[in-house]
Formats: structure tokens, sequence, C-alpha cells
């Protein structure tokens, strides 16, 4: 085994990525970059309507169009399946199980593939094609007060409940009451969803773009009646997943349709079908209502999150799960609900559950503050539990009030007025807010190879994916001080199912799981690395599987924590909000690469910044159609409304990962939202609670307070 | 999408040939307007005539004293101009408020006045919509309208005009020049947009197969005095909420001169005539400037979520007449 004698640790040192420079010189292949012979392009057709059954196919001219092989679609395409669990827990994702009957669920549900020999041929024979309807009136009425709104687990209990809640809200001197919501949001990766698919000796091989080969595999297999070994999902480059990158109806239909013409077939979604078939946060209503006693110390806390699923499959989107973390009250009762509409099915999108959750519970304790008399980070911490306020479980580690104390130092809290709309800048009114972040740290069962190669370099072998993160290189320092080598002699290699199982690039939970059965495999091989002896050519590999090990983490309550900062400026003439700077300082465990991390970090505040200002999906409110379906339509920050942001980080290693890692991938959106939000209340004196705080919603609450 | 074929033209009579009274032949510019639209299918044309490289590049001062503008400048081109920028500094600032620095290189003069709506019903072929397919109906009046017309617009189309540099060229009375087979013409800016009415996808009083050649601006003492201000949803790269090009002059305290033109709020560029004439002669002061505003704004007529345009647009007036007559004070 070579070694250096003074080797410096690589782990905390900062390190560009290592495939940067294939990427910026185009050398990086992505999903639709890789060529084939005698490759097909399939096209998806969307129903137009919003809610129906397919009566026809109109197949017969779109078949005569220059380059069409085949017309897919509930009439003629092969039968799979899709009543079986994933490996996330959950049903396969119901645009995904393509033609299987006449039902349209919802505006976007995908009811033929034209394949051509051309993408531009698969493209206009798809717009050209006919499809005709039975339509029925689609049920898309979102509000607070349905009678039909039920609980849903997902993936936590619906409801957690402890204490009397009237009694307690009675009892406290201080009580707010407030509804807040957040809309359809999108992930809209800049690389959008594709797969080419072809059937190479007896293999069904798919290159794909995805968050996780592992999954991918096992749902093709599963669809498809295949034995996973016959499937093979690569998936080298990502350009960007954010929770949409699972199995989608792009990589089914390219596998139906390989099958089917028995050639390769490509599939790549528009932006515009993005919109319906990628995905998406669904919006919620939430209320919370807080009690408190006069000193702030809050007696009760309710928390409800209502958001709309589609027909066909029900996606919770935990909004009041961040409350289960972060407060503890005598009387504590948090729900999750959903309501079943004629609308696309959502999905996990960047920190489901806790994003918009924060957005209420931290701007609600912005108004608890407020009503209370004192600071906000002082209310937060006079409520600052010792256990897991519903589960009773000690903390993993919880350093909360340090990212406060740190942040607060940086930020220049202490020189800050209370009183809103004391400061002015010309036309604009400034005004600074700041809110708590919470996201679990977890990690998941993974398996990896790590070869000593005869030249005395070496290679790691997992079914990781980089969707951007940076996970490649982080997995490389990793790997670099298990092996006690430079990051310059490890390959990692990624992306390929073949690699064998692994955890997704999801609930910040990657790069963690990752490096875990890296380090086992890397321990294990340097045990068998005899200094000195001659590797063989094939070299000399170790593999770990961590299931076993992973499962073994004792319960507790495991999370990330972070203290979001933010200075606005409103013109509350116009109703124009600007951020102008920002701070977000996070403990997160431990940090492997400063340089991606801060990225990232960085990454998840300018999301939240978009979230407060800027992100909304719009759909027409009889048809369910998505209305201004691109990004000139959907807004998301752009360089100007980014300005001064720094992320930074506290000492905060996990005591129970093997390398001390938490997991930061969607900590940095959390409390962002609620922090721009309870900065603009602080410059104007208006509460803002339902995002995003656009102009129009500006200048109509000047207008109301004027009136007031 | 469907193929079409291309053509590059070399001089204006070659490129008015090139197009000749063929109604599935287009002119193409920048090309940042009409490809998107070409991709999504909006626009299907069987021919485009490249224009690109017409000697129309150049923006030069007329012996009134007004600006004579190529209809292939860049908006890049345009909005750094030197003469641009010292006599009709609103016409720069309109025209930097729009798009990224790589539109504005792209696209040109010609074509910004020419770029078709961003309704999201227009722009999606499988819904309804006037303007794109006649007679289809409008899903916007009972629909996604927060961004759309509160003057001008018909129970046919409530669509908004999307250019900013046009709502500056509006405000100082551009005219437009093009040429037909027939020979060579000109519009006042104007008049270039026609009314909605019933007929929306009737957009402009161009003569069919006309090339717009260029746009004069007349010498306008006034516009060296002037701004353009942006109501956006976010810093850069959106279009207008509202938007207002003014020029001021005040002398004693009264108003001597005054331009002014609203976008965002209309199928056209709006000039805020009614405005201009309570302004004249009247003592420059927030009391007027409300009045103006207001005497523009009697006409607004909002749908049930776009309201607070009326607001904004009376808001925006006060304030950019405001900051004009106090810069003017120093």
């Amino acid at each position: 085994m070579t070694t250096t004698p003074e080797l410096r640790q690589a782990v905390g040192t900062a390190h560009t990525r290592v495939e940067g420079r294939d990427k910026v010189t185009g050398a990086a292949r992505y999903a639709a970059d890789h060529p084939f012979t005698e490759l097909a392009h399939g096209w998806l057709v969307l129903s137009t309507v919003g809610r129906g059954r397919i009566r026809a196919v109109d197949t017969g001219p779109v078949l005569a169009m220059p380059g069409v092989l085949t017309v897919l679609h509930h009439g003629n395409a092969p039968r799979i399946r899709g009543d079986f669990v994933t490996m996330l827990g959950v049903p396969p994702e119901p645009t995904s199980v393509l033609f299987q009957h006449d039902r349209v669920p919802h505006a976007g549900w995908p009811v033929a593939l034209v394949v051509a020999e051309t993408p531009e041929q698969a493209r206009e024979a798809a717009e050209a094609l006919v499809v005709h309807y039975d339509e029925e009136p689609p049920d898309l009425d979102f509000r607070a007060d349905r009678g039909d709104a039920r609980p849903v687990d997902g993936h936590l209990p619906a409801v957690a409940e402890k204490g009397d809640l009237e009694a307690e809200l009675a009892a406290s001197a201080v009580v707010v009451d407030a509804e807040y919501t957040t809309p359809e949001e999108h992930h809209h990766p800049m690389e959008p969803h594709a797969a080419a698919a072809r059937w190479e000796d007896g293999r069904l091989e798919v290159l794909d773009s995805n968050q996780g080969s592992t999954w991918v595999v096992s749902v093709l297999a599963q669809m498809f009646s295949l034995d996973p070994g016959a499937v093979r999902v690569r998936s080298e480059h990502v350009g960007g997943g954010f929770g949409s990158k699972g199995v989608r109806a792009h990589q089914v239909a390219a596998a139906m349709a390989a099958t089917v013409l028995r050639r390769p077939v490509r599939v790549v979604m528009t932006r515009r079908q993005m919109f319906s078939l990628a995905g998406h946060r669904s919006p919620t209503v939430q209320r919370v209502r807080l009690g408190a006693d006069a000193e702030g110390r809050l007696r009760a806390l309710e928390h409800r999150c209502l958001n709309p699923t589609s027909t066909v499959q029900d996606f919770v989107e935990p909004g009041a799960a961040p409350a289960r973390v972060m407060y503890d009250a005598a009387a504590h009762h948090t729900a999750n609900l959903v309501v079943a509409l004629n609308r696309p099915t959502p999905t996990w999108m960047r920190a489901p559950g806790e994003a918009p959750g924060s957005f209420a519970l931290e701007s609600a304790l912005d108004e608890l503050a407020e009503q209370c008399g004192l600071d906000p980070i002082e209310l937060r911490a006079r409520n600052e539990p010792t256990h897991g306020p519903v589960s009773g479980l000690p903390f993993s580690g919880r350093n909360l009030l340090a990212c406060f104390r740190e942040g607060a130092r940086r930020f220049g809290w202490a020189e800050r007025d209370p009183r809103p709309g004391r400061r002015r800048d010309g036309r604009w009114l400034l005004g600074t807010g700041t809110a708590a972040a919470s996201f679990p740290a977890g990690a998941g069962p993974s398996t990896a190879a790590v070869t000593a190669e005869a030249d005395g370099t070496f290679t790691v072998r997992i079914g990781a994916a980089d969707i951007g993160t940076g996970a490649r290189t982080a997995i490389t320092l990793v790997a670099a001080d298990a092996l006690r080598t430079t990051p310059e002699r490890v390959r990692v290699r990624i992306g390929d199912s073949d690699f064998g199982p692994a955890m997704i690039a999801g609930g910040s939970t990657g790069t963690r799981s990752w490096a875990w059965a890296v380090r086992a495999a890397a321990a294990e091989l340097r045990e068998r690395l005899v200094p000195g002896a001659t590797i063989p050519p094939q070299g000399i590999t170790a593999r770990s599987d961590t299931t076993e090990a992973v499962g073994a983490l004792a319960a507790a309550e495991r999370h990330s924590f972070g203290a979001q900062f933010a200075e606005v400026a409103v013109d509350t003439a116009t109703g124009e909000v600007r951020v102008r700077r920002m701070l977000g300082i996070f403990a997160a465990g431990r940090i492997v690469n400063p340089l991606t991390a801060r990225s990232q970090f960085l990454g998840g505040m300018v999301w939240g910044i978009s979230m407060a200002l800027h992100e909304e999906a719009v759909r027409d409110p009889s048809s369910g159609v998505p209305v201004g379906a691109d990004l000139a339509g959907y807004h998301v920050a752009t360089h100007a409304d980014v300005p001064l942001l720094e992320a930074d980080w506290i000492d905060d290693p996990d005591p129970d990962d093997p390398v001390g890692i938490k997991g930061i991938g969607e900590v940095g959106i959390v409390g962002a939202a609620a922090a721009v939000a309870n900065a603009v209340w602080h410059a104007t004196g208006v509460r803002h609670r339902d995002l995003p705080i656009r102009p129009d919603r500006v200048l109509r609450a000047a207008a109301e307070a004027r009136h007031a | 999408m469907r193929e079409f074929a291309y053509q590059r033209a070399r001089d204006v009579a070659g490129a008015v040939a090139l197009l000749g009274a063929d109604p599935h032949a287009a002119f193409l510019g920048g090309g940042t307007n009409l490809v998107d639209l070409m991709k999504t299918g909006v626009e299907r044309p069987a021919r485009l005539v490249d224009i690109r490289e017409l000697p129309l590049d150049t923006v030069e001062s007329t012996p009134e004293g007004g600006l004579r503008i190529g209809a292939t400048v860049t908006n890049g081109d345009l909005a750094a101009h030197p003469e641009v920028r010292r006599r009709y500094p609103a016409l720069a600032q309109a025209v930097l408020a729009g798009a990224s620095g790589q539109l504005r290189n792209m696209a040109t003069v010609g074509g910004n006045l020419l770029q078709r709506t961003r309704c999201g019903y227009f722009t999606d072929v499988t819904q309804p919509c006037n303007k794109r397919l006649p007679g289809s109906g409008c899903p916007a009046l009972t629909g996604e309208h927060r961004n759309h017309a509160v003057l001008g617009a018909s129970e046919h189309c409530v669509a908004v005009h999307p250019s900013d540099m046009a709502v500056a060229l509006t405000a100082f009375d551009a005219v437009v020049h093009y040429e037909t087979a027939d020979g060579r013409g000109e519009l006042p800016l104007a008049d270039l947009y026609l009314p909605v009415g019933d007929t929306p996808h009737r957009e402009t009083a161009l003569p069919a197969g006309a090339l717009i050649t260029g746009v004069t601006l007349p010498p306008a003492p006034v516009a060296a005095h002037s701004r353009y201000r942006k109501v956006r949803e976010r810093a850069s790269y959106a279009f207008a909420l509202g938007s207002v090009a003014a020029a001021l002059d005040v002398r004693d305290g009264v108003v001597h001169d005054v331009r002014l033109a609203l976008g965002a709020v209309a199928s056209r560029p709006w000039r805020a005539r009614a405005a201009e004439r309570r302004l004249a002669g009247a003592p420059a002061g927030a009391d007027t400037f409300a009045a103006a505003a207001d005497a523009e704004l009697a006409a607004a007529r909002p749908l049930p979520h776009n309201g607070y345009k009326v607001t904004l647009m009376r808001n925006l007036l006060v304030a950019v007449l405001t900051e004009l007559a106090e810069e003017a004070a120093r």
C-alpha cells in the first residue's frame, strides 16, 4: 500500500469537483447525450382535458407521417405492473405506469407515446395526434375547509397529539392563531428528465438521469416483470434532481418502446411537460395555534397542514412535522392531511415537509415574539427542548442555539430595533428577520467496492448519484482518508446499478450513506493489503454492506439545525420586495468538502428566497392545465435577486456516524422563506402569511393596513 | 417542430421580394421570440427570410435633431448608444430593463416591436385563444389574468404587450418606417398597434408583407430628462407587472412639457394622453401628479385578479413624476 508520510486529512479541506473539467468542457455526457446506432425517439402526448376518459386515439393519420414508427397508447401498449411498493416504501408514481387504462385523472396525464426516427418527427407527430375524450368536470377546489380532508401517514404518522390543546390555549397569556399558505412549486432541474433504453444481450439497459440507479432498476424490473439482474441503469452525470428524479414516465416509455420496437429509444421531457410529469411540491394550507405564558414559554402548540394530492395516489406534504422536533408544549398537536383533487400527484421536493412547514411555524414564532415583546431568538431559547417533544428521545446533537448565537453576532442582530417600519432607505423600507431550520439526519443501507489497483491507485465503485451536489468529490475525500492516501490516487465510479445496491441521493442521506459504505470497504481492504506485497493485475477488491450497521443505530432525534437571517427592502408603493443580504449558520454534522458544502447551503438559501418571493405554479382554475408553463412564467430567483449571501457552519460532528456526517442537502432552504417573511414584517409592520410575497399582495396589504 | 425553408436577404428590396405575398413566410430578426414560438407551435412559418444582414444596423442623428434607429440594431447596441443615453435616457433604461444581456445582444429593434404577448394561454397551443385561434375563446377572462390588461382590452382578449422598449418609444412619439413591394411607408408607433376589439389576432396596421426598416424619434428636448421604471416580481429577467416611461420639464414650478407612456397595462404601449393633458401647465407637485394618474386610470376596467395594477400604476406614476420633478428642482 502506498502511503505518504505527511499525509493531510482530505475530509474537511476544500476540493474542486473531480469531474469539474469534464463538465465545463462538455466532455461529461448526460442522459440524452449518448449516441446509439438505430436510436429512435419517443415523444409523450399528455391529456389536454382535466378529467375524463379516452374515447379514441386517432393513430392512423399520425402513423402515415414521415418517420413515425409506432404510437403506443392504452389500447395497444404492453401490460406492465404498478401494484407494488418501491424501495422507498411507496407505490410507483401514477404517471409512470403508462397506458394501462383509459381514465384521465388530471390534465397532463400521459395518453400516448409517438416514436419516430428523429425527435423532430416524433414531436411533430405527437402534436398532430388527435385524442378524443369523454370529458368530466375536474375537482380543483383546494381550500382549508374541505370536508373530505383526511389524515395520511406518509413517511411519518399523520397525527401526533399530547395534552389538552383547548385547555392550554385557554390558560395561555398570549395566543397566536394564524393560517399560512404556500403555493405549488416545482423542482425544475436544469437538465430535463431524459432516458434512453435498449435491449443488449438479454438485458434492459437504461441510460438515465436519476437520483438512484438502484431505485430505478428495482422499479423497472418489477414493472416489466424482469429479474433485477436483467436490468442495468446508468446515470453518470445528473443535472439536478431535487426530489423529482425517480422513476417517471420517460424511463418507462423508453423501455416500453424499446421492447416493442426492438431498437434503442430515447424519451426526453420538455420543460412544459415537466410541469405535469416531473412531480411538484403541492400547495399547502396550514393553521398554527400557539399559546404561551407571559414569558413566552409555550403551553400549547398546534400545527395542521393540508395539501391536495391526486385522485390516484396519496402524497402527503408533512408540513406539521418540524414542530415535533423544534418546540415542546404541554399540549402538542400536529396533523398532516390531504384532499384528493384532479391534479398531478405531488412528490418529494427539496426539504419536503420542513420547507413549507417551517414557513408557517417559524412565522408563527415570530408573531408570538412580537406579541410577547420578546426578541425572536430569545423566544426560541426559552423554548429549547431537552428531548424530542413528541418522541421523548434524546437528540443526537442539537446545536440550534449555537447557530443563533453565531448568526446573531455576524449579522449584527444586537443592533436591531425590534419595532417594525422604522428604517428607510429612499423609497425602500428595511427590515430584518430570522428563523430556525432543521432537517432529519439519516442514513440508508449501501454497498460499496474498493479496489487496490496494481499501479498503486484505488478505484471505488458505488451506486451513488451525484445530482450536482459534489457527492462524487465528497466520496473521493472520504475514501482517500480511509485508504490513507491522497484524493488524486482515488478514482470514484458511481451511477451504475451494476455496482450494487446503494441509498439514493435523497432525504439528505446520500453522502452519509455512501461514505459509510466506502469507509467500511476501505477499512476491509487495508486489512487485506500486505505492506510491500505486489498487487495482482486485476487488483484486490474489498466489499462492504452497511445494512446491519445502519440498522443498529439507536433510536434518537437525529437532525441538522440552522439559523437563517435575512434583510429585505420593501417598496410599499409598488409592492416590490428585494432581499439585501442573508446569512445562514448551520449545525449539520461534519462538513466533508467546505467548497461544495457552502454552495449547497447557499443554493438552499437562494431557493428559500425564491420560495419567499417568486416561485408559484399557476393552474387554470377550470381545467387544471398549467398556465405559463415555462421558465419565463415560473419565476425563480435571478442573480439580481441574490445579493450578499453567506453560509457557514459550526463544529457539529455526528457522534454515531463513522465520518461524523449528518447530511446537508436540504437544511439550507428550511426557514429561509420564514426569515424573509419575518423581515418583510419588520420592514413594513404587515404580516404576510401567503407565499410568494408578490407585489400585488404587498400592495393589497399596504392598502388594508391604511384602512385598518 | 415543422420543417421550414430558410433564406437570407442581402438588402431591403431583396428581403421584401423574398417574402413576397406568401402568408406562410416570416422575417427572422434576432429570433429571440419567433424561434421560441416555432418550437412550441404557436408560430408555424413554412419559410423564414433572415434579415439580420440588412444594412439597417445603425443609429444616426436626423437633421431635425432626432434619431433614426435601424430595424436590425440590436437591443444591446441601442441601449449602449451614447446619443440614446444622452437624449432619450428612458429609452436606454427601458431596453436594459428587458430580457437578459444575451437576449439583448440578439434581439432587434424591429423584432422587439413585433414580439408577441406572453399570455400563458396564447403560448399553449392546446388551449383556446382568440389571438392565436380566432373565435376559440379567451380562458384568461375567468382564469389566470393577474398580469393582464386593465386598459383598452375587450371581452375577446385581455393580453398585454410585453415590450419595455416600445413603451419608451411610444412616450417619445416614435415613427415606424416600413417597406413593401409597393414602396415605403410610415406610421406613428401609437398607430402601429390596432385596438383589440373583436379582432385580437390582427395586431398591427402594417400592410401585408411589410418589413420594418427603422424607427425615427423626433427631437424632444424634454426626453433628456426622462426615466423608465419597471415593476416586476423579481429584480431581473421578468416581464413587467407595470411600467412607466416619463419625461418631465418643469419651469418655475409649472409643468412645461411632459411625456408619459405605460407598459403592461394594455395590448399595446399605452400613451397616457389624459394624464399629460392634466399635467400640462399645472403646478408640479404630488397633488397634480395624483390627479393626472387618476385621470388616465379612470378608464381602467380591471378583472377580478388584476385590480392591483390600477393602484400600482397610480403609485408608480406619482413616484416617477415626483422623482423627475425633485431632480429638476435640484
